[in-house]
Formats: structure tokens, C-alpha cells, sequence
């Protein structure tokens, strides 16, 4: 069953792949056949070239975003998890982190990253992580909480049967019963890690991330520089993407029995 | 009784439950207010088999839920294992098993059967020992490391039901354990539960809504009416200890069935029996 579905998963991979790979030969194609001026749109084997010239340099922008989206999705997670639980013990606390996420989704991410920027010492990384941080955990609070609440009603009744403490029914039922949950919130999460990493760069701090390298290689008129930086982007989302689903498939065994019928 | 008393703390002659003028109103004094169960008298010996069977809504779930201790008596008493039914659940007096196995996904074949005794505290060589003593008895031993969802409705009935006796309590609680199950795995699994019964002496109170069901398995046969859920005949089976598949073709075993029909007829008359099967 597993060789199988395994199978079925690289069948289904091969479709976007071609896609992708002719997208970009129709765009390279385009391009020359147009004759269209490199500032409003290079080729992409002139991305490819500048891409392969300055690998160094998109690497170490590459590495310090992903570790800020990283940094960020983690925290985000466990606190997101930690907080749904504590919540759905003491519905006080419930009624009190909703409406609070409600108000502080509604700001724009720009004001927050300002504040967050002026309470930290210039150059540090941490007012971005913590931008990701707050994004990640309203997704993963709302599906968790959610998750938690939904239980089944014969795997509770059993563990009322059987005497179970609130914290033993937590551990044992409700927590992988949200498991689902968890990791659906992760796959909206991961890819949107990267990119509040790369708008918080884009407002201040240090020049050293994905979101600064974008807007400046572009304004210095570098522009196949510029998209080969924004394909590292690409790839870096890709990547998150990717990673939170095989983990979700590693981790959820039983949803994925489900899904296959 | 032909059954030898299950435990020491449980006393010669002692019931093993006592549900004494038991009542039990949903939402009272609300516009929604269901007067599920009235004046239930029921007393069950150790060792004994008893049915509840009777139309859908008469209160059958109900009144096992009140037994076990996850609703509580709008207004009467009741005694399990000679204690107050919160303290027999606390002490998990008993075992119970649902129409839907209810196994937990994330756990193997074991570790389901293991659960009620890790929440007991078991130290790990124990629960292991017991689990694969409770396989063996629901002759699934291959399947211990396979994950729920990898076994048919019937193995994981029997697994729900392995784990409802894992912890070897005096009283068996079932509310339509077979109901989700083809005929064929059925009447196996009446068998299994009947020979486990006997070589662990356990008291079995069990929901049904199949009426050769009830007579087969069971000792006694309470016959249940809705709207207000009353107890409104109780059958004594006696069919003998060994009991296998020629019971089911013996004059006897259609003479207590035509009995449980004609009982549940005459509730028929008065409220409307709907939802019994008759095979
Ligand atoms: N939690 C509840 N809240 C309100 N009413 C309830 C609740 N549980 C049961 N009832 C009502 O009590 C009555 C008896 O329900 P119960 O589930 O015990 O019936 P039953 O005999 O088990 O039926 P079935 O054979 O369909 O399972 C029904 O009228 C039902 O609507
Ligand atoms: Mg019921």
C-alpha cells in the first residue's frame, strides 16, 4: 500500500513539474521572440546565469530568511499549541485570546514590524522572527483549538469510564485528535513563514535577507539578479511547503489512510 | 448461579447491580424536557446475562449510561458492585464497549487494549502481559501491532471489546456492540462473547435491538417502552449453559423468541415498536 501510494504521489508530481519546466521555455521563448527590453522582463536562462554567478550571495540571503521564517513557524507552533490547550481547559482564557487575535490580525503586518523594530536593538533578527512568529500562531491557535474541541464522543465517554484525570483525556485523546488539525494549520503556516520573513525584512533592519536583496538588486537596475533572487524566494516557500507536508504524511499515518479511501 | 463469584471483595449473593426506581428527565422544566426513563426497577446477579431490548428511544442507552456512571438519576438510586455507581466508575468496576468500537487511531492493537489499564497506572511489563493474555482471548495475537484502521469492523469490535475487559472488571457494559456488524460475523462474535463470559465469570448487561440476539446470549430478557422509558416484562431465558449453533435451531430458542416478540407486540399497541429486527 505504502510502494503504491508513493507511486501515485510522484505520478501526481509529474504534472506541475512539466508544467513549470514549460512555462519557463514559453517564457524564454517570449522573451526572445518579442525582443522584450531585460528591465521589464529577463530571460530566464540570463536569471539562470546571474543565479549560478552569485550562488553565494543568494545562499546566505536564502539562509538568513529561512532561519528567520524557521525560527519563527517553530515558536509559533509550539506556543500556538500550548496556548490552544491551556485555552480549551479554562474557557475563560478562550474567550479572552479570540476576540485579542481578532484585533491584533486586523493591524497591518507593517506597523507591527515598526514597533517590534523600535523595541529592539538595530540589526537584530528577532523583531522578524517574532513577526512570523505571531502570524504562525493565530493559524496553528484557531485549527488546534478547533481540533481540540471536536472530539470524538465514544473516545470520550470511554475515557470518562475509565476515570481519566482533564490532563491524562488532554494528553491521550484530544491532543491526537487535533493531530489533523496541527498539521493542516502547518501547511497554511509554512509558506506563509516565508513570506511574513520576507515583508518584515522589507520594513528595516539589516540588509540581509530575501526581502531586502529583492527590492534593491531591482532598483540597482540588476533586474536578472533581482529574479534570481526572487526564484530563491520561490524555492525557499517551495521548501517550507514541501517539508510540512511530508511531515504531516510521516506524522498522521492514520489521516492519510483516510484520505486514500 | 452457574457462575463462580468474579472477585473476593465482591461478597456471596451480593447483586451485582441495583437500579432502584431510577428516573431520568433531560432538560427538565425546559420546552425541550424528555422524560427518558421512569421508575426503573432492575436488580442483576453476578455472573448474570441480561438484555435490554425495546423500540428505538425507549431509553435503553440511557439507562446503561446511568449504570455506568456518564449520566447522572434525575431521581432513585443505584448500586454497583454494592457501592454508589460514581464510585464503581472511579474504581472502574466496569468495562464498557459501544456500537462503534471507538479505538484510537494512534495507538496499535496493544496499546488500545492497554489504554484503561495505563490510566490505571499498570507498570508497562504488566499491561503487556495482559494485553497480549486479552488478544489471545479474542484470537487476534497476529494483529497486535497493526494500527485500527488496518483491521475489519469485526476485529475491531473485538478489540473494543478486549480493552472493555482488559482491566478483568466484574461487569461488562455493551450498548449494541454487533449492531454495525454482517450477520456471519455476527453470530461468531455472539459466541466468542458468550464462551468469554463464561471463562471470566463476568456480569453482562447488553442493548440490542435484535430479538434472537437477546434470547441466545442472554440469561434474562428486559423488555423496555418508550415515552416514559418503563421496564414492561422481563423473560427468563434458561437455555442452558452450552450453548452453540444447534440453540439456534432448537424448538426452545423459537419458543423464547415468539415470547420477546409478544412482549414487544404489546408495547406495539401502546407506543409503536420501531426499529426492532426480527432475525
Ligand atoms: N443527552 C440527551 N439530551 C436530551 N435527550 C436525550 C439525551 N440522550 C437521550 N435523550 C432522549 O432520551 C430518550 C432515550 O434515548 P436513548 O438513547 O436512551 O434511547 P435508546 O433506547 O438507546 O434508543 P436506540 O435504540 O435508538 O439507541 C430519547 O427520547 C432521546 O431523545
Ligand atoms: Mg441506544
Amino acid at each position: 500500500m505504502n510502494g503504491a501510494s508513493l507511486q501515485r504521489k510522484v505520478a501526481n508530481a509529474a504534472v506541475p513539474v512539466a508544467f513549470g519546466v514549460g512555462f519557463v521555455v514559453l517564457w524564454e521563448f517570449l522573451v526572445r521572440w518579442r525582443d522584450i527590453k531585460q528591465f521589464i522582463l529577463p530571460r530566464p536562462s540570463m536569471i539562470w546565469k546571474e543565479a549560478v554567478n552569485n550562488a553565494g550571495f543568494l545562499r546566505s540571503a536564502a539562509t538568513v530568511s529561512g532561519t528567520n521564517a524557521l525560527v519563527g513557524l517553530v515558536c509559533g507552533i509550539i506556543i500556538g499549541c500550548a496556548v490552544a490547550m491551556i485555552a480549551n481547559r479554562f474557557k475563560i482564557l478562550a474567550e479572552l485570546v479570540t476576540p485579542l487575535s481578532a484585533a491584533i490580525s486586523a493591524i497591518p503586518i507593517v506597523v507591527i514590524v515598526s514597533i517590534l523594530n523600535n523595541m529592539f536593538r538595530i540589526g537584530s533578527e528577532v523583531p522578524r522572527r517574532l513577526m512570523v512568529t505571531i502570524v504562525v500562531f493565530f493559524v496553528v491557535f484557531v485549527n488546534v483549538a478547533r481540533g481540540l474541541r471536536q472530539s470524538n464522543s465514544t473516545q470520550m465517554e470511554l475515557m470518562r469510564s475509565y476515570a481519566a484525570s482533564p490532563s491524562q483525556v488532554m494528553k491521550k485523546v484530544r491532543f491526537p485528535n487535533a493531530l489533523p488539525f496541527l498539521f493542516t494549520a502547518i501547511k497554511i503556516a509554512a509558506p506563509l513563514a516565508v513570506t511574513t520573513a520576507f515583508v518584515s525584512e522589507y520594513f528595516g533592519g539589516t540588509q540581509d535577507g530575501l526581502g531586502q536583496k529583492i527590492p534593491a538588486a531591482m532598483a540597482n537596475s540588476k533586474d536578472p539578479l533581482g529574479w534570481a533572487y526572487v526564484g530563491a524566494a520561490c524555492v525557499l516557500g517551495l521548501g517550507f511547503f514541501i517539508a510540512a507536508n511530508v511531515l504531516e504524511y510521516v506524522a498522521v499515518p492514520w489521516q492519510r489512510s483516510r484520505n486514500s479511501g | 448461579m452457574k457462575h463462580e463469584s468474579h472477585s473476593p471483595d465482591q461478597s456471596l449473593g451480593q447483586p451485582a447491580v441495583v437500579v432502584d426506581n431510577v428516573s431520568k428527565v433531560f432538560n427538565a422544566g425546559g420546552r425541550q424536557q424528555v422524560d427518558a426513563l421512569l421508575d426503573i426497577s432492575l436488580t442483576v446477579q453476578p455472573g448474570e446475562f441480561v438484555s435490554l431490548i425495546g423500540p428505538s428511544g425507549c431509553g435503553k442507552s440511557t439507562l446503561l449510561r446511568l449504570i455506568a456512571d456518564l449520566l447522572s438519576v434525575s431521581s432513585g438510586s443505584l448500586v454497583v458492585n454494592g457501592k454508589p455507581a460514581a464510585q464503581a466508575r472511579l474504581d472502574q468496576d466496569y468495562g464498557m464497549a459501544f456500537q462503534q468500537a471507538g479505538l484510537f487511531d494512534w495507538r496499535n492493537v496493544a496499546k488500545n487494549i492497554e489504554l484503561p489499564l495505563e490510566i490505571r497506572g499498570w507498570d508497562q511489563a504488566k499491561r503487556r502481559e495482559r494485553s497480549a493474555e486479552m488478544l489471545e482471548l479474542v484470537k487476534l495475537s497476529e494483529f497486535a501491532s497493526h494500527m485500527p484502521w488496518q483491521l475489519s469492523g469485526g476485529m475491531q469490535q473485538r478489540v473494543a471489546i478486549a480493552r472493555a475487559l482488559a482491566a478483568h472488571p466484574p461487569l461488562l457494559l455493551m450498548d449494541e456492540p454487533f449492531g454495525a456488524l454482517d450477520e456471519m460475523t455476527r453470530e461468531h462474535m455472539q459466541a466468542e462473547l458468550l464462551s468469554i463470559c463464561a471463562s471470566t465469570s463476568t456480569t453482562v448487561i447488553f442493548v440490542t435491538h435484535s430479538i434472537p440476539e437477546a434470547v441466545y446470549l442472554s440469561d434474562r430478557v428486559v423488555v423496555m417502552s418508550p415515552r416514559p422509558g418503563r421496564i414492561t416484562a422481563t423473560i427468563d431465558v434458561n437455555l442452558g449453559g452450552n450453548r452453540n449453533d444447534d440453540t439456534r435451531e432448537a424448538s426452545e430458542f423459537y419458543g423464547k423468541i415468539t415470547e420477546v416478540r409478544e412482549a414487544l407486540r404489546g408495547i406495539e399497541h401502546v407506543g409503536g415498536a420501531r426499529g426492532i429486527e426480527d432475525r
